[in-house]
C-alpha cells in the first residue's frame, strides 16, 4: 500500500480530525455521550470554540481534562450541543398542528405526546399552552426529553429573558392563539416566568435519541431541529425509535428543514402537511 | 497557482446582494461543472425567495439547500434564511441553527470555514458587497487550507465594508470587479475536466 503524499497544512488539518475522532470515542465510552455519528462540520465547529474559550492549547489537552475531570462534562456539553429555540417558532407549524392534528386527537381520552430534544423548554410551552387552548391538556401527558441537564433545568424553571416575549407574543398570535401570551406568564425583574400549572401534566426526562429506546406508546412526537445535527443513519435510527413509540396513526412533527423524504422510514408515514413538516404514522 | 482541479466555489455577499448576484448568476451555462454554495444575509423571517428569484434568471440549477444533500455539480445552493450551511467531508450539505454569527444566520464565515475543511485548495472563496466584517476570518480559512480567495474591488461595491474586511484579513485575495469575477468564474469552468461529463 503506497501512503498518499500531505502537505504541511493537510497533515496539521489531520491531527485535529485524529483528535475529535479521539475525543468523541472517549466522552462515548467514559460517558456514554455518543456524539460519534452527529454530522461533523459543526461539531468541529464547536469543539473549535471550545478549545479556544475554554483555553486549551490542542482537543487532546481538552480531551484529557474531560476524561479526568466529570466536571468539565457540563461545560463541554453545552458546546456540542445547540441550544437555540422560541416559543411557538415557526408559527405556521403551530397553526397546523391546531388545524390538521389537533382534530384528530380530540377523539382519543387520553392523549400522550413527546418533545424530543426539548432543550430549554420553548417548545414544550408552546405545545401545554396549545392544548390548553384547545381544551386538550386535562386529558393529555406531555414528556420532555433532552440530553442536555442544564436544558432540562431551564425547561423546567420555564423562567426566560423578558425581551424574548415579544418575539413569543408575535408568533403565538401568528400561529393562531386564541386568548393572549400574557395570561400564561408574570413578569418581573427583566424575566418572564411561565405559570407553573403548565406543568401540571408535563414529565421532564433525560432521554437520547442516539442511545436510549422507547419508553411509552404516543400519539404525537415533535421532534424539531435535531436530526438536522445528525448523519444520515443517525436519523434513521432516530426516525425509526419514532415510527416504533407512535400508536398506529400517530403523528410525527419535524424542524422546517428537516423532512422523512431521505429516510428508510419514509414508507410507514404519509405527509400530512408537508410545508410543515408533519407526518402522520400509517397503519402497517 | 497550483494544478488543482477546482471542485466547488463558496460565495458570501450582504447589502447589495441581489443586484452583484444578478451580474454574476445569470451569466453561467447550464453545464457549468462546478456547484455554487451562496450565504446571503437575509432576515430570517424573509420565506426562502433567493432561489426561487434566480431559478427564473438563470440556466445553472439554481436551489435552496436541503439538510444532508449531496452537492451536484452545475448547481448554485443558496443557505435557507435562519439556518447556518455547512459542508461535509463527503460533500454533503448540512443545515444548522446554532447561534447566529456577526448578527448572522446564515452566516459567510461558517459556510467558509466548513467548505475549507471539505475542499482544501479544490476552493474558490468570493467575498463580495456588503456592510459588516462576517467572510473575511472564512475567507482567511481557506487561504490557510490552500484554496483561492477572490474580493470584489470596494470602489465598485454597494457596500464597502465586507470587502474591505475581507482584505484587511487576507491580503492574498485577488481584487476583481464584479465584471472580472463573472469572467473568472466562466473560465473555471471552460478549463474545467468535469465539464460535459456531467450526470
Ligand atoms: C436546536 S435545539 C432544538 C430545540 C427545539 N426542539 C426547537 O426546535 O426549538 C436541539 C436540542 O437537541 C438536543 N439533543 C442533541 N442530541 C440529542 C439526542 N441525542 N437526544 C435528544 N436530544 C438531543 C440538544 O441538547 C438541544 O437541546
Amino acid at each position: 500500500m503506497s501512503e498518499e503524499p500531505v502537505s504541511g497544512g493537510l497533515l496539521s488539518e489531520r491531527v485535529e480530525d485524529i483528535e475529535i475522532h479521539l475525543l468523541l470515542e472517549g466522552l462515548y465510552r467514559r460517558y456514554h455521550y455518543d456524539f460519534r455519528n452527529y454530522a461533523q462540520a459543526s461539531i468541529k465547529r464547536r469543539l473549535r470554540q471550545a478549545r479556544e474559550q475554554l483555553g486549551y492549547r490542542s482537543i487532546s489537552d481538552l480531551q484529557h481534562d474531560v476524561l479526568h475531570d466529570p466536571d468539565m462534562l457540563p461545560r463541554l456539553l453545552s458546546y456540542l450541543t445547540v441550544q437555540v429555540s422560541e416559543v411557538f417558532r415557526d408559527p405556521s407549524y403551530f397553526k397546523a398542528i391546531r388545524e390538521k392534528v389537533i382534530p384528530h386527537l380530540r377523539t382519543y381520552p387520553s392523549l400522550r405526546i413527546w418533545i424530543a430534544g426539548c432543550s430549554t423548554g420553548e417548545e414544550l410551552y408552546s405545545f401545554v399552552i396549545l392544548f390548553r387552548e384547545e381544551g386538550l391538556e386535562q386529558r393529555t401527558l406531555f414528556y420532555a426529553t433532552d440530553i442536555n441537564q442544564d436544558a432540562l433545568a431551564k425547561a423546567e424553571a420555564g423562567i426566560y429573558d423578558l425581551e424574548r416575549f415579544k418575539l413569543f407574543t408575535e408568533n403565538h398570535r401568528k400561529s393562531g392563539g386564541k386568548s393572549s401570551l400574557s395570561d400564561y406568564y408574570t413578569a418581573a425583574y427583566g424575566k418572564g416566568a411561565f405559570d407553573k400549572s403548565l406543568r401540571n401534566r408535563v414529565v421532564f426526562s433525560d432521554h437520547s435519541l442516539v442511545t436510549d429506546a422507547v419508553f411509552a406508546e404516543m400519539h404525537l412526537i415533535s421532534c424539531r431541529n435535531v436530526l438536522i445535527y445528525f448523519d444520515r443513519p443517525l436519523q434513521d435510527r432516530a426516525v425509526g425509535l419514532f415510527k416504533d413509540s407512535l400508536a398506529r396513526k400517530g403523528f410525527l412533527g419535524l424542524g422546517s428543514k428537516e423532512s422523512l423524504r431521505f429516510s428508510e422510514h419514509a414508507g410507514s408515514f404519509s405527509e400530512l402537511a408537508p410545508g410543515d413538516k408533519i407526518y402522520q404514522r400509517l397503519d402497517r | 497557482m497550483s494544478d488543482t482541479v477546482p471542485q466547488a466555489i463558496v460565495i458570501g455577499a450582504s447589502a447589495g446582494a441581489l443586484q452583484a448576484l444578478s451580474a454574476l448568476l445569470p451569466l453561467l451555462p447550464a453545464d457549468y461543472p462546478l456547484p455554487i454554495l451562496i450565504v446571503v444575509h437575509i432576515r430570517p423571517d424573509r420565506d426562502s425567495v433567493l432561489a426561487h428569484l434566480f431559478q427564473s434568471k438563470c440556466a445553472i440549477r439554481v436551489r435552496e439547500a436541503d439538510d444532508k444533500e449531496p452537492i451536484q455539480p452545475g448547481t448554485v445552493y443558496f443557505a435557507p434564511p435562519d439556518y447556518h450551511l455547512l459542508v461535509e467531508q463527503d460533500h454533503t450539505l448540512s443545515l444548522s441553527s446554532e447561534e447566529p454569527v456577526f448578527f448572522s444566520r446564515p452566516s459567510i464565515d461558517v459556510l467558509f470555514e466548513s467548505a475549507a475543511d471539505a475542499y482544501g485548495e479544490a476552493l474558490t472563496g468570493i467575498v463580495l458587497t456588503g456592510a459588516n466584517e462576517d467572510g473575511a476570518a472564512g475567507l482567511k480559512t481557506i487561504v490557510d487550507a490552500g484554496g483561492t480567495a477572490i474580493v470584489q474591488e470596494p470602489q465598485g461595491a454597494y457596500a464597502t465594508a465586507m470587502p474591505e474586511a475581507a482584505i484587511a484579513r487576507c491580503p492574498q485575495a485577488k481584487i476583481m470587479t464584479i465584471e472580472d469575477i463573472s469572467a473568472h468564474l466562466l473560465d473555471l469552468g471552460r478549463n474545467h475536466p468535469g465539464r460535459n461529463s456531467r450526470s
